[in-house]
């Protein structure tokens, strides 16, 4: 395993790299696209420079999300794949939220609601990107019907709403599961953090680090 | 503030009432289709009172130029050979029949609830539909809110363009250019109420002369328009594909309507739970850290 100072390495520089492309990307597409989606969020058109700078900036910034996105995704799928434990966790949720985490089944890198989170960030991406270019009157959007622009205009909205649903509760647990934002900020995780919130990780690094 | 004759009514992306306590007539264009000869006076009207510009085009085999409306040509003459039946017999005859094409002014209009930018679209009390383009920011969603299709994006400036009915000249009470210029008065501005009664009377006339189908189309699926046609064979889709019953897509209700606040409220609640989760449940920390380790680390 590899340590630093007898802290355990979660997050290499280029995972933290991408992630945080990803993140800041994400915040500016959002905040864009509030001020596109309702009056009372129209304000945060200022922060691009205005209303036809929101318009014209949106599509680009989410096209940087999307990619940055993907890079992730294929670094992080291998490790999110769902399994029978995770039924059983997720199945347990409200252990979860009352922080009871001895009574859950034991948690790999990542706990059911990482991996659930990871797949609904990496569906709802790739809708809002389809769905994004539909609606991209710069470039695409006169080569689809005006009823895929209809339905795109839908499908737009459901993923994203969906999607900062996700990301609200994917902020708020790194702020609630103390040291978890350590392990996204200077990579590294205590072993003691390992060992409580993701057990069977622990076990395994330990294994391939004794050596 | 509008011109006192030009209270807003509607105002897009505005969630509170703009004010709206002076009521001016609603006014009206009726295009009598079975009066129009084709003449294209309107549509050079319409740019030359606007100082539009439509680029030569091409022959796309009939008298139709340009082929569609663009961010110049607010209106446009769509001509098309069609059979109809005969009356009485039911033989088909060719009907020559020529729609002039432009904004309906809907009393409902879906570009304005799509809208996204504030005051980019405004309905005036008298029912006139116009767009703003110094408050446009070009998303186009006004195209996928019209049911008629009739906004066009300009590659040039990024912006929405179609037909005022020229609010400019109804505003200091004037008739729209088009309407000056028609010679066989198939073009008539007034009143929306006057405007139904000679519909009416002009149907019934055609009635009378053998057009036993011919009707008024003012759909109600957008609330009535401010632009009304005479068709004297009274089925709308004849007409180059006017819509029977043009609405609102349900797609862009659902959009536009419910879901839109709904989700917004969700994401504020979301916010709020978690704040509660925090300061009621707490803090989920690392429970043992062992002696000679750093300390648990801090957020």
């Amino acid at each position: 395993m590899e340590r630093q100072n007898n802290l355990i390495v979660r997050y290499r520089p280029g995972d933290r790299f991408i992630h945080w492309v990803v993140a800041v990307s994400f915040i500016l597409a959002g905040l864009g696209g509030l001020a596109m989606y309702h009056p009372m969020f129209v304000p945060l058109s200022a922060l691009f420079g205005g209303g036809p700078w929101t318009r014209a900036s949106h599509p680009w910034i989410g096209l940087v999300v999307f990619v940055f996105f993907a890079a992730l995704a294929i670094r992080f799928c291998r490790d999110n794949k769902l399994t029978a434990g995770d039924r059983k966790w997720l199945s347990q949720i409200g252990d979860v939220v009352a922080n009871h985490e001895e009574r859950l089944p034991e948690v790999g890198r990542y706990n059911a609601g990482q991996k659930v989170l990871f797949w609904v960030m990496l569906i709802t991406l790739v809708l809002l990107l389809l769905s994004g270019l539909v609606m991209w009157y710069g470039y695409f959007a006169l080569d689809f019907s005006l009823g895929m622009r209809r339905l795109a205009a839908d499908v737009h909205a459901i993923s994203a709403f969906v999607l900062i649903i996700g990301i609200i509760v994917h902020i708020y647990a790194s702020f609630w599961v103390k040291g978890s934002v350590r392990s996204m900020t200077r990579g590294t995780v205590t072993p003691a953090w390992a060992k409580q919130h993701h057990a069977a990780w622990y076990r395994e690094i330990s294994k391939g680090g004794a050596a | 503030m509008a011109l006192q004759s030009l209270d807003i009514k509607r105002r897009s992306a505005t969630t509170m009432p703009p004010p709206s306590i002076r009521k001016t007539a609603d006014v009206a264009k009726l295009i009598d289709i079975s009066k129009c000869i084709g003449c294209k006076a309107c549509q050079a009207a319409c740019l030359e009172w606007n100082d539009l510009h439509e680029a030569v085009g091409i022959n796309v085999g009939s008298y139709q130029n340009p082929p569609d409306l663009t961010p110049e040509s607010w209106t446009l003459m769509r001509f098309s050979e069609v059979e109809v039946p005969r009356d009485g017999t039911g033989e088909p005859e060719l009907a020559w029949l020529i729609r002039k094409d432009g904004c309906m002014h809907c009393a409902e209009p879906g570009c304005l609830e799509a809208c996204p930018a504030p005051g980019a679209i405004v309905q005036y009390s008298n029912g006139i539909v116009d767009f703003q383009e110094e408050n446009c920011i070009g998303c186009g969603y006004c195209i996928t809110g019209c049911p008629f299709n009739i906004p066009r994006i300009s590659k040039r400036d990024r912006k929405a363009y179609k037909c005022t009915l020229c609010s400019d000249r109804v505003a200091v009470g004037l008739e729209p250019a088009c309407i000056k210029a028609c010679p066989t008065q198939a073009l008539v501005f007034g009143t929306k109420d006057d405007m139904k009664r000679h519909a009416e009377d002009r149907v019934a006339e055609l009635k009378e002369r053998g057009f036993a189908t011919a009707a008024v189309y003012d759909p109600s699926g957008v609330g009535g328009t401010h632009v009304m046609y005479v068709l004297q064979y009274g089925d709308a889709e004849l007409y180059q594909g006017l819509p029977r019953n043009p609405r609102v897509s349900p797609m862009v209700k659902l959009w536009k309507g419910i879901f839109k606040p709904v989700s917004v409220a969700l994401m504020g609640l979301a916010v709020v739970v978690g704040f509660l989760h925090y300061v009621t449940v707490g803090p989920n920390e690392v429970k043992e850290e062992k002696a000679g380790q750093p300390g648990a680390p801090r957020n």
